[in-house]
């Protein structure tokens, strides 16, 4: 291979199996006991063959990845990015030898540290001094390394005074900060980091992605997966796009943006298979040209074996690092109840002129029957809100926060 | 080799590749270029220099340990009493059971309570590492799906706990020792040997439980009825000379026999004899464990991520 490719990618796959349980419209003793035979049959099998048990009754395979093929040279800073599910950590995973590919291969030349989480191996009861050279040994950082650098990371962190406290007395923004600092003074020839910027407050969010910019234009290797496209497009000069394990595209950063929100699209309208036994939501839909006006409209259809008294419906809508930014329900919201006793129905939700910064979001909904929650799809769609949301006069919403206020600024010369 | 060119992070499975890769200055810094070797993964593919991989880890597997023991004495109050108390206790009551009840008879005229403390030894040794080692890396589940080494690190810095443990149960025996005016006589100084016999023995059933308990939780609820009928199948409470002359080869099938009767003919002066074809059927045993939790864990670490 080409002498500065550091990484090459040969039709790389990881399988897991997943099992199911099928459910039967009536179950019946010898049933029950037929199939508790069967998988216990199963389980003795896989437990003498030394293969994992798995629960349920059908097996299925499932490719996290599947024949993705790439090169990375020397000093090229890529961002990984696709919707959760799209197998980026699984490949980041595979790249930091956490787990074996199960087709394919993967050739890399040079010493790879990755950053899969802060704080990995930090100890609660440890002090902040001692979680340094703990998770310095952690990430692969020789001690001596980690003593010579130890002022360094102390000051980045700004956690001086409380070095000899255990860290399960630091604020949650103490703990990442120390964590990162660690993280951020390894100096491999490739890095790799999933979503770890999405935590910590604003002015040190900007340091660490300060401090990636500075590994980046030191010519070292890094791979980045985020969910925030300003610092994908502000970190990295190429990207990969991945979507259900495949790779979708490859091409500079700013093209794989662009990408990543047109595939994004698909997602407004999500249908699920109803369960028999208690009332389930059937379908999701959200009206794609209405968000573009910043009008949200839901529409929640369920389907339920005994009458709900009084159906109601919930929406979370989540940004991508997890956190919810807004929701509603029909116990403190106004709502109409004329699917009251039915067995079919739609819950429709609407809200208008929604004050949120453009950007992606994930949306949670649930129904219940009054006080009684009985089904919950947790982020399964994800939407993007206003139409120009791909505009780097924005900072991202995981800086500047979710609400958009409009303001106007006057310039007045003194 | 100083400190500035050593890589902590070395790839194993090196293969060769053809042509120099150049070595290039990175931050004024010189990373050493490992001649022509790279990284390559795949599917089933032996790792070859698994075991430089465990040497060139060793920083990790001590402050692994050093983690394990600091937080087990942190925020404990009786910390380092637990394990006076803990032998201490069980050897009065096998002293009271076992000598005065049952009337078994000692090792040649040691005191009743020194021989079963010698037996008590190298057994909480023994029970300490394998209950430690085989939860060790479900509890540490957060290291193994998020970082790479070599996993066999994680049990085995988890039982040198049970180290710092006995070296604590040791002070007691040496009072004991004190107190009954009791002397070992040279063979003491095998004791390091036996130690390290313990360990061994003990690790091997100690990896094999590790790698299933990832696999199948159950084998937690196994462990402490093993530990529990270990200790009474085991001569801990009484000397192995009690068992019938016939029976005494299949008895020493249990490897801890035979580091419970190394530790007694070591520290008991002279008064315990060894059964020699007994103490190799344990030796073998104990080999044979160790082989069989090594290659299971290594034939299983792979998926340790996937499913733990």
């Amino acid at each position: 291979m080409a002498d500065d490719v550091l990484i090459r990618a040969e039709g790389l796959g990881k399988k897991y199996v997943i099992g199911h349980e099928s459910t039967e419209r009536y179950t019946s003793m010898r049933d029950v006991i037929a199939r508790s035979a069967r998988s216990f049959g199963r389980a003795a099998k896989d437990l003498v063959t030394g293969k994992p048990i798995y629960q349920g009754d059908r097996l299925e395979d499932f490719w996290a990845l599947r024949d993705v093929s790439f090169e990375i040279r020397r000093g090229d800073v890529v961002g990984i990015v696709g919707r959760n599910g799209a197998g980026k950590s699984t490949l980041l995973k595979v790249l930091s030898r956490i787990t074996e590919p199960t087709e394919g291969r993967v050739v890399i030349k040079g010493r790879v540290a990755s950053l899969l989480e802060v704080g990995t191996g930090f100890h609660p009861e440890l002090t902040g001094r001692e979680n340094i050279y703990l998770n310095g040994a952690v990430l692969g950082m020789p001690r001596a390394e980690v003593r010579r650098k130890f002022d360094e990371i102390v000051a980045f962190a700004n956690v001086e005074k409380f070095l000899d406290t255990p860290v399960k007395r630091y604020s949650s923004g103490m703990y990442v900060r120390l964590a990162f600092a660690v993280a951020a003074h390894l100096e491999p020839e490739i890095l790799v980091v999933d979503e770890v910027l999405a935590v910590g407050d604003a002015e040190f969010q900007k340091k660490c992605l300060g401090k990636m910019e500075d590994v980046a234009s030191n010519g070292r290797t890094v791979l980045f997966v985020s969910h925030n496209m300003s610092a994908v497009s502000s970190l990295c000069k190429s990207g990969m796009l991945l979507s259900n394990g495949r790779l979708d595209f490859t091409g500079s950063a700013e093209k794989v943006i662009e990408r990543y929100a047109q595939a994004t699209v698909e997602e407004y309208d999500v249908s699920f298979a109803p369960d028999r036994n208690k009332p389930s939501i059937t379908r999701v839909t959200i009206d794609r040209q209405e968000l573009m006006k910043h009008n949200l409209k839901l529409v929640l259809e369920f389907e339920t074996p005994e009458p709900l008294r009084t159906p109601i419906g919930g929406i979370i809508l989540r940004a991508m690092n997890g956190e919810p930014v807004w929701g509603s329900n029909g116990r403190f919201h106004p709502r109409t109840s004329e699917a009251n006793g039915a067995l079919n129905g739609r819950l429709i939700c609407e809200a208008s002129n929604l004050p949120l910064h453009p950007g992606h979001y994930l949306v949670s909904v649930w129904l219940s029957d009054w006080h009684t929650d009985h089904d919950a799809k947790v982020d399964h769609l994800s939407i993007a809100i206003g139409d120009d949301w791909v505009n780097s006069t924005r900072p991202s919403t995981s800086v500047i926060g979710y609400l958009d206020w409009p303001a106007t600024w006057e310039s007045v010369a003194c | 080799m100083n400190e500035s060119d050593s890589t902590p992070n070395p790839p194993s499975d090196i293969a060769n590749v053809d042509g120099p890769i150049p070595t290039h200055e990175t931050r004024g810094r010189t990373m050493r270029e490992d001649g022509e070797r790279i990284l390559v993964l795949e599917a089933g593919r032996a790792e070859k220099n698994y075991w430089a991989d465990l040497w060139a880890y060793r920083e990790l597997f001590f402050i692994l340990a050093w983690r394990d023991i600091a937080v087990q004495y942190k925020q404990t109050v009786i910390g380092a009493a637990w394990a006076i108390v803990r032998p201490l206790l069980t050897m009065l009551i096998f002293t009271i059971i076992f000598g005065r009840l049952a009337k078994l008879p000692s090792e040649g005229s040691v005191p009743y309570p020194i021989m079963v403390m010698v037996g008590m030894l190298p057994w909480f040794l023994m029970s300490t590492i394998l209950s430690q080692a085989s939860s060790s890396l479900v509890q540490n589940h957060n290291l193994v799906s998020k970082v790479y080494f070599p996993r066999l690190i994680v049990p085995s810095a988890s039982a040198v706990v049970a180290i710092i443990d006995f070296a604590v149960a040791l002070l007691v025996l040496a009072g004991m020792f004190l107190f009954f005016g009791f002397l070992p006589d040279w063979r003491f100084i095998f004791l390091p040997l036996f130690v390290v016999f313990a360990f061994l023995t003990a690790l091997g059933p100690a990896l094999l439980l590790a790698s299933l308990n990832v696999k199948y939780r159950d084998f937690r609820f196994i462990l402490p009825f093993i530990v529990q009928f270990g200790l009474y199948v085991s001569p801990v409470g009484f000397s192995s000379s009690v068992v019938p002359a016939q029976w005494r080869l299949l008895y020493s099938a249990n490897p801890a026999v035979a580091v419970i009767d190394g530790f007694r003919w070591c520290l008991l002066g002279g008064e315990a004899e060894i059964f020699w074809p007994g103490f190799g059927l344990g030796v073998g045993m104990a080999v044979l464990f160790l082989w069989l939790g090594i290659s299971t864990f290594r034939a299983t670490e792979k998926t340790f991520a996937d499913i733990i």
